[in-house]
């Protein structure tokens, strides 16, 4: 199986691409597993970071932690995130520890430019869904 | 217990432990392992199908033949009778009798190979289900694994580089901002365009001698010599003629 960066090679290009131009930069981050951090120009506070197991390829964006929260409106969130999930495109709402995250998942031989696609929508998700929720936010 | 189950109970205890403890390396080497004897038993099954289903197939055309075989027999046993051959008949018939035994035997036979066919057949769609079943149960427990043990690496990561992860709210402000900037910028240099762009193209006009303001120098200079010619030779003189020089 090819590793992670040698799939994606391309994806900056592809990636800027699908938004429009804007600046993409790749870093693969050292761990257990292969990550690599998708930073974008304008939209550095958000990077997307792409890693995979075997059978797919994740791509994340962490949003909020739950310290974010206004806590009397956490319940009303959590509503309004399941209620969103299915009209957000290729993007769906998650948790990890404590950190919600909005995540794009594809097939494991998935080819560059489908991942860069994600990626840009992803990126775009996460700047509405940040925007549609900053009410729930402290 | 499926991986999911097992994540809602994990998950309503310690969050940070589910990354290990969801795929302990045990239990996936149980799985891996039933999958690999699942797949083992699979390739057995297929392989006594085969057998089976071609045992299936001669016993198939056997009773055919042995079904002709009587057939003719009987014909024959019905021309010796017609022929007065009572015993020929007999002999015949002695015959048939053997035939019809050995139709039997071949009957019961298909009839037990196709009940191994289905029995076979159940056996292979059974184990299948259960290996991609436990690939399932692995792929999902080696996801969740993978997520979290990613996790870890983007918080050691962004600890090491000594920032920090920003609230929600301040990066929804930075960027904001960001786009704020961007937005001023491109309005700046449109209008700084449209600036220079405006005054390049008067000052061409100009130029070229057109558009107001063109000639205004003349027509200023043909004022002045109309008022000096209206002072000198009286006020009965028409505008329009004083206009040009030298008509005084």
């Amino acid at each position: 199986m090819k590793t992670l960066q040698e799939q994606l090679r391309g994806l900056e290009l592809m990636t800027s691409d699908a938004l429009g131009g804007l600046g993409v930069h790749l870093q693969p981050i050292p761990g257990e597993v292969e990550v690599i951090q998708v930073s974008i120009e304008q939209r550095d506070a958000l990077p997307i970071y792409v890693t995979c197991s075997d059978s797919q390829i994740l791509c994340m964006c962490y949003l909020w932690e739950e310290s974010d929260l206004l806590p009397e409106r956490r319940t009303e969130l959590l509503e309004t995130l399941l209620d969103l999930n299915p009209s957000v495109p290729l993007s769906s709402f998650g948790r990890v520890g404590n950190h919600y995250v909005l995540l794009g998942a594809l097939a494991r031989n998935a080819r560059a430019e489908d991942v860069a696609h994600d990626v840009a929508t992803l990126s775009d998700n996460a700047l509405d869904a940040l925007d549609a929720m900053s009410e729930f936010l402290q | 217990m499926s991986v999911l189950k097992k994540l809602v109970t994990l998950m309503r205890g310690s969050v940070r432990e589910i990354g290990e403890s969801v795929v302990d390396a045990n239990a996936t080497r149980i799985y891996e392992q039933e999958i690999v004897d699942a797949k083992h038993n699979v390739a057995q099954a297929r392989g006594d199908l085969t057998g089976v289903m071609a045992k299936e197939m001669q016993s198939a055309r056997e009773i055919e033949r042995l079904r002709g075989e009587v057939a003719r027999y009987e014909g024959l046993a019905l021309e010796a009778l017609n022929k007065q051959q009572e015993g020929l008949a007999e002999e015949v018939a002695g015959r048939v009798a053997e035939l019809e035994k050995e139709l039997d035997e071949q009957t019961r036979s298909h009839a037990t190979y196709a009940v191994q066919v289905v029995r076979l057949k159940e056996l292979i769609k059974g184990a299948e289900a259960k290996i991609r079943e436990h690939e399932r149960q692995i792929v999902m427990a080696k996801t969740t694994e993978s997520v979290y043990r990613a996790t870890r690496s983007i918080a050691d990561s962004i600890d090491g580089t000594g920032s920090k992860l920003v609230s929600a709210k301040e990066s929804l402000e930075r960027i904001r901002q960001r786009h704020e900037d961007l937005a001023d910028r491109m309005t700046a240099a449109e209008q700084l365009e449209n600036e220079v762009g405006s005054k390049a193209l008067e000052a061409k006009l100009a130029a070229a001698g057109i558009g107001e303001g063109a000639d205004r120098r003349a027509a200023i200079m043909a004022r002045i010599r109309s008022r000096q010619a209206g002072s000198t030779a009286g006020a009965d003189v028409p505008p329009a003629a004083q206009g040009e020089p030298g008509s005084a």
